[in-house]
């Protein structure tokens, strides 16, 4: 855990900006799987870049370019055939302490009430029951869900999900987020609201944060840096970095900012070239 | 059998419970994910289902209760009245056709009595059974000792596999080590395991509890297996990130998420119990009420046998109430299914 352990506390840290140990280091990374017909198929090769500590960084690609990949190996659920990822400058093997995960699917469990869900990360981290039920509480209120304490999930809408799901990444306060298209099956008015509560979290924890998305517009308004992936096999066609000031307020807004849809142009031009590729080899296959 | 009038997707199981070899031949995947007879696929419960369900939380809009809603609602109540009448009218009438044609056609003489039973005969054995008893004492206690072995057996083997079912469900090289030796199990018609039970441990109650044991055994364990297997991925990541131990997990994730399956088979198990304690009795027994109809058998009276064959009925239906209740009680968490909605 960081320095002071939040978690004993109870109290938010303000800013991980600086805090060596939330640097994510991804050197070198390769993938192989074993294709069930026996051949090897490399989904990544040799991917370098670097989440500074307490910064928002996203990756944009095109289908199939591994990015998944690469964030379950930073997650430590999957192990890379060659190359390194470091944490706070220590090596990634198994399972790291410190991370969390937030996934496209809903990965609540459907069988615990909301506040069951939420008070996990603590429970399995060895909190005494009774204040992990109050910090679940607690962190149900920031995300605006006080109230839905004893509903299951099944009986929330797709947004209300999200926030539980958000509740449980962040109540531990992890100094590593990862977010795997965490809103890629919202409608698009839920996902601007989402996307504006998410920033305002992170502003104040600011874990660093490794954010997967198809969505140009969701990267560009969300992060730092921008990573941009080629497909077949996946590696870093170029980075940029977004000099929006922040905090960036509601990202509804953001969209008709000048400064964004500059950058936003610059970065689609390189996207662009790799989704058509992408499409191209697909519907070849297809056909 | 329990789950013969039930509508319940388990019937391979019960439909043949002598032959309870059945169901090897499944050639799905490998190892043991060959779903055996009593694996009972919970459909609409998965997962998917859950996330599919109910969008827009609480607080709707109850406020435009006008009067054309309130005559809607009350014409709706009417309808399902008067659907609910006509459902009883019929299945009343259902079996006032088939035991009134029985009684009739025995009556008549077109069918034997001294063969077939008849129901009136059937009525006054088991009246007489509960109050004269048979020759070996009260009717009461062969009621007592079936019941005890049975439940005994269904402990047993309902915890023998889930323990074993979870296990194997989680550790991968054990589950292929074992498999094949429990496919060769299964394959075995174990209901012939009651005439070594009774040869090695005597008349008494261990060996009906033993064949009872074994019978549910593989029922339970194969859906336990199954459902330990159709764990959601996407959850175990994300607790293992959370950082669950591998005993969290087991408790939070994988056996919750089994017993949508586990609770569909003790459904089936629980008539798998009273085949095994039947049988067992009468292979050989001093007690019981699978010995009250062998004795009925010998005696050429089929009312005794009808009569017998009433009195486990009524313990089945007992404890498949029991086990929904049960079941609604563990599961509560489910979104409702349409077809529970409609309620059979």
């Amino acid at each position: 855990m960081a320095s002071g352990n939040p978690l004993a506390t109870g109290r938010p840290v303000t800013d991980r900006v600086g805090e060596e140990d939330s640097r994510i280091e991804v050197v070198g990374l390769t993938k192989r799987f074993l294709t069930p017909k026996g051949d090897a198929f490399t989904a990544l090769h040799d991917v370098t870049f670097t989440v500074e500590p307490g910064r928002f960084c996203a990756i944009v690609g095109p289908t199939g370019c591994g990015k998944s990949t690469t964030l379950s190996m930073v997650s430590g659920l999957d192990r890379p055939s060659e190359g390194v990822v470091r944490v706070g400058g220590r090596q990634v093997r198994g399972v790291t302490d410190g991370i969390s995960f937030m996934f496209q699917t809903d990965a609540l469990l459907p069988w615990k009430t909301v506040l069951g869900n939420v008070e996990l990360g603590p429970v399995f981290r060895g909190m005494a029951k009774a204040r992990a039920r109050e910090l679940a509480r607690d962190w149900l209120r920031r995300v605006g869900l006080a109230g839905f304490e004893d509903h299951h999930p099944h009986q929330l809408s797709g947004g209300m999900r999200k926030r539980v799901a958000m509740a449980a990444a962040l109540i531990n306060e992890p100094k590593i987020l990862l977010m795997d298209e965490p809103f890629g099956a919202l409608d698009v008015q839920t996902k601007a609201i989402m996307q504006t509560e998410l920033l305002g979290l992170w502003e104040q924890l600011r874990p660093s944060v490794l954010f997967i998305t198809h969505d140009l517009d969701e990267a560009v308004a969300l992060a730092d840096r921008v990573v941009v992936m080629t497909s077949g096999p996946g590696s870093v066609k170029a980075v940029y970095d977004v000099d929006l000031p922040r905090p960036r307020g509601a990202v509804q807004d953001l969209r008709y900012e000048p400064r964004f849809l500059e950058i936003q142009q610059r970065i689609w031009q390189s996207l662009r070239e790799e989704v058509e590729r992408a499409y191209a080899r697909t519907a070849g296959v297809n056909a | 059998m329990s789950a013969g009038m039930e509508p319940r997707p388990v019937s391979q199981g019960t439909a043949n419970p002598s032959a309870v070899s059945a169901g090897t031949a499944n050639p799905s995947a490998a190892n043991l994910s060959a779903v055996s007879p009593g694996a009972v696929n919970p459909g609409a419960v998965s997962l998917g289902a859950v996330s599919a369900a109910v969008i827009g939380g609480p607080g709707g809009s109850a406020d435009v209760a006008t009067v054309a809603d309130e005559s809607t609602a009350a014409a709706a109540k009417r309808a399902r009245r008067r659907r609910l009448l006509w459902l009883w009218i019929g299945r009343f009438g259902f079996a006032a056709l088939v035991i009134g044609g029985w009684q009739a056609f025995t009556t008549w003489k077109i069918v034997d009595p001294f063969f077939y039973g008849q129901p009136s005969g059937i009525w006054k054995r088991t009246i007489d059974l509960f109050e004269h008893g048979t020759e070996f004492g009260s009717f009461w206690i062969d009621i007592e000792t079936t019941l005890q072995e049975a439940v005994s057996g269904f402990g047993i083997g309902a915890a023998a596999g889930i323990v074993l079912g979870v296990t194997l469900g989680q550790n991968r090289f054990l589950s292929e080590v074992l498999g094949p030796y429990i496919k060769i199990v299964n394959a075995i018609p174990r209901i012939v395991l009651g005439s070594i039970f009774i040869v090695a441990f005597g008349v008494g109650t261990t060996p009906k509890i033993l064949l009872s044991a074994v019978l549910v055994f593989f029922v339970v364990f194969f859906n336990a297996f199954q459902g330990v297997r159709e764990v959601d991925r996407n959850i175990l990541a994300n607790v293992r990130v959370l950082g669950a131990s591998p005993w969290h997990v087991v408790r939070h994730v994988t056996v919750p998420s089994a017993l949508t399956w586990i609770i569909a088979s003790l459904h089936t198990a629980f008539g798998f119990a009273i085949v095994g304690a039947l049988v067992g009795e009468v292979l050989g027994a001093q007690h019981g009420v699978g010995l009250v109809i062998r004795t009925a058998q010998n005696s050429l009276d089929p009312d005794g046998v009808f009569a017998g064959m009433l009195v486990i009925a009524v313990i089945t239906l007992v404890a498949e109430f029991l086990l929904t209740l049960l079941e609604r009680r563990l599961l509560s968490w489910r979104p409702p299914s349409p077809s529970e909605v409609s309620g059979i």
